[in-house]
């Protein structure tokens, strides 16, 4: 595959070509894609490809395609992020077939077998650039979208101040894993940054409770417990109640109330707060 | 999935212990683990540190940083040429309370990682490898 | 590398502020001198302050779990204050739950639990001294 790799060995010669297939497809200097500098990015994929051929074609696994690789993950999060679909991102790579046959058959013109192995050759290793890119397209998307429920999460899950020191966290919705940890996470560092003694946890929104959600719940508890804070569990319902018992649940001596206003009632008591009501007058 | 980085790091002290620590801590930052994440893999490479230290003679601990596309893990291998665990499903049980003894901190350390593979047998020496991703 | 973590005497109190990543032997060694320090000085309470270890690991947690009880044999009441989230949150997952150890947020609700748990009269012979 001597041709292709002196062809790759010599980027300019490829890079007004395939500067001419990008331009139309969107990735001009006005193009959708494009950019300030899209004609020096291209170059630099070129160059990038270079190096990786020292030794032969470019072997996506080896070290040497390092550059290459870093190129393509951060040209597909780009366009990730730009909302560009995968196979826009693949183009990309793709376009760059045409000028490389074009190159390869002005170079090999006496010997039609070995243009065609070496077109195959090329074919093939653009192919591999491609589907390349379009998975490192599809986990970043994937990755996107797992940040942004994340955030999401966090949103939907604020920490509120009750009073001095009282801390309530009303949870809406299906309580996952993922879920939990999040809003442990917040909870805790609330607790510690406003030096709050009692956290209530309202799951009045909470459609069910079955074994694993009450597991987060007392794991949940429990560092709450280890950091020198304590507990209080609101709006167990009725449904929620039975199925805690008949599901053998040990609530381990944490506190639990129907609404969160004797939550609150509750955790006054504990800091040391009465509530008296201003005399009436007669 | 490549191989970032990497760093070994001999374990046969207990600041070795303190060492490995650090070393995990700063892999678990480069690849930007939460500050939670970062405490889980750091505490896990502790407990299988000590491990290689206390029961396994001592041995190598090495670090890997790992790139599986845009996700980024934090791997970590320990290996010893020690006794070796003769009850695996013994070591693997949760007896951490009990004081003393092999096994302490496996079933922790498996806990607090994504993945965990374990090889060893009496004799054999020991091999654990966690990963951890972001 | 230090070699020793320093016991304060704050009245009939003992506190202890753990600021290195500590090696076992260093572990041990607190221990022993804490042990020494509430026979020596017959103090009834102890602050153990881990509000700057990032990592608690189970070689730690039983060190801990450990000064609970000697100093509890002793007559001294300890608190663990500080504790950060993340540690907490691994703590859990790692399965180790401390039982019988007390813990508060901060060093001074903790002096604030030390103080309510002295019987009267010791209180104040601790604000005389």
């Amino acid at each position: 595959m001597k041709t292709i790799k002196t062809i790759l060995q010599s980027p300019e010669s490829l890079l007004g070509a395939w500067v001419t297939e990008l331009e139309p497809a969107g990735w001009g200097s006005d193009g959708k894609f494009g950019g300030a500098d899209w004609k020096h990015q291209a170059g630099e994929f070129l160059q990038a490809l270079s190096s990786a051929s020292r030794d032969g074609l470019p072997d996506l696994g080896s070290s040497d395609s390092r550059e290459v690789r870093n190129f393509l993950e951060t040209l597909s999060r780009s366009m990730a992020e730009k909302g560009a679909s995968s196979s826009e991102t693949a183009t990309w790579v793709f376009s760059l077939k045409k000028p490389l046959f074009a190159r390869l058959n002005a170079a090999i013109t006496d010997d039609s077998r070995q243009l065609a192995s070496e077109t195959w050759a090329a074919s093939e290793l653009i192919d591999r650039l491609g589907l390349f890119t379009v998975s490192t397209f599809q986990k970043t998307r994937e990755e996107i979208i797992r940040r942004q429920q994340e955030e999401m999460l966090e949103l939907s899950t604020p920490v509120v101040k009750l009073w001095d020191g009282v801390l309530a966290l009303p949870m809406i919705g299906t309580l996952d894993s993922a879920r939990t940890q999040v809003v442990m996470e917040s909870l805790l560092q609330r607790i510690v940054d406003t030096g709050s003694e009692i956290a209530i946890i309202d799951i009045t929104g909470v459609p069910t409770v079955d074994t694993l959600v009450a597991q987060h719940l007392l794991k949940t508890v429990t560092a709450i417990r280890l950091m020198g804070a304590d507990c209080i569990i609101s709006g167990i319902r009725p449904q929620i109640a039975q199925t805690i018992v008949h599901l053998g649940i040990d609530l381990q001596g944490i506190s639990t109330k129907a609404t969160l206003a004797d939550a609150l009632t509750l955790a006054l008591k504990r800091s040391g707060y009465t509530i008296s009501s201003k005399a009436q007058a007669t | 999935m490549q191989v970032a980085d990497s760093n070994s790091l001999d374990l046969q002290t207990e600041p070795d212990i303190v060492k490995a620590r650090q070393l995990v801590r700063q892999f678990a930052q480069t690849c930007g683990f939460s500050l939670v994440d970062q405490t889980k893999v750091v505490t896990a490479a502790s407990e299988l540190a000590r491990n290689t230290v206390k029961h396994g003679g001592g041995g190598v601990m090495t670090v890997d940083e790992l790139r599986d596309g845009t996700r980024r893990g934090v791997r970590v291998k320990f290996e010893d040429q020690g006794p070796g665990i003769a009850d695996m499903n013994l070591a693997m049980t949760d007896g951490w309370t009990s004081g003393g003894g092999l096994g302490l901190g496996l079933t922790g350390s498996k806990r607090l990682s994504n993945e965990f593979e374990i090889e060893s047998s009496p004799g054999q020496g020991t091999r654990v490898v966690i990963t951890r991703w972001k | 590398m230090i070699e020793r973590i320093p016991i304060l005497r704050i009245g009939k109190f003992l506190l202890i502020t753990i600021q290195v990543d500590m090696h076992d032997q260093l572990a041990m060694t607190l221990q022993d001198d804490l042990t020494v320090a509430i026979e020596k000085t017959g103090a009834r309470g102890v602050l153990l302050d881990i509000s700057t270890l990032d990592v608690v690991d189970s070689f730690i947690g039983r060190m801990i779990s450990n000064i609970s009880a000697v100093s509890s044999l002793l007559s001294a009441q300890t608190v663990v204050v500080g504790m950060q989230p993340a540690v907490a949150i691994t703590l859990v997952e790692l399965g180790l739950e401390l039982p019988g150890v007390h813990t508060a947020l901060n060093a001074e609700r903790g002096m604030a639990m030390l103080r309510r748990e002295l019987p009267e009269d010791e209180v104040d012979a601790s604000r005389r001294q």
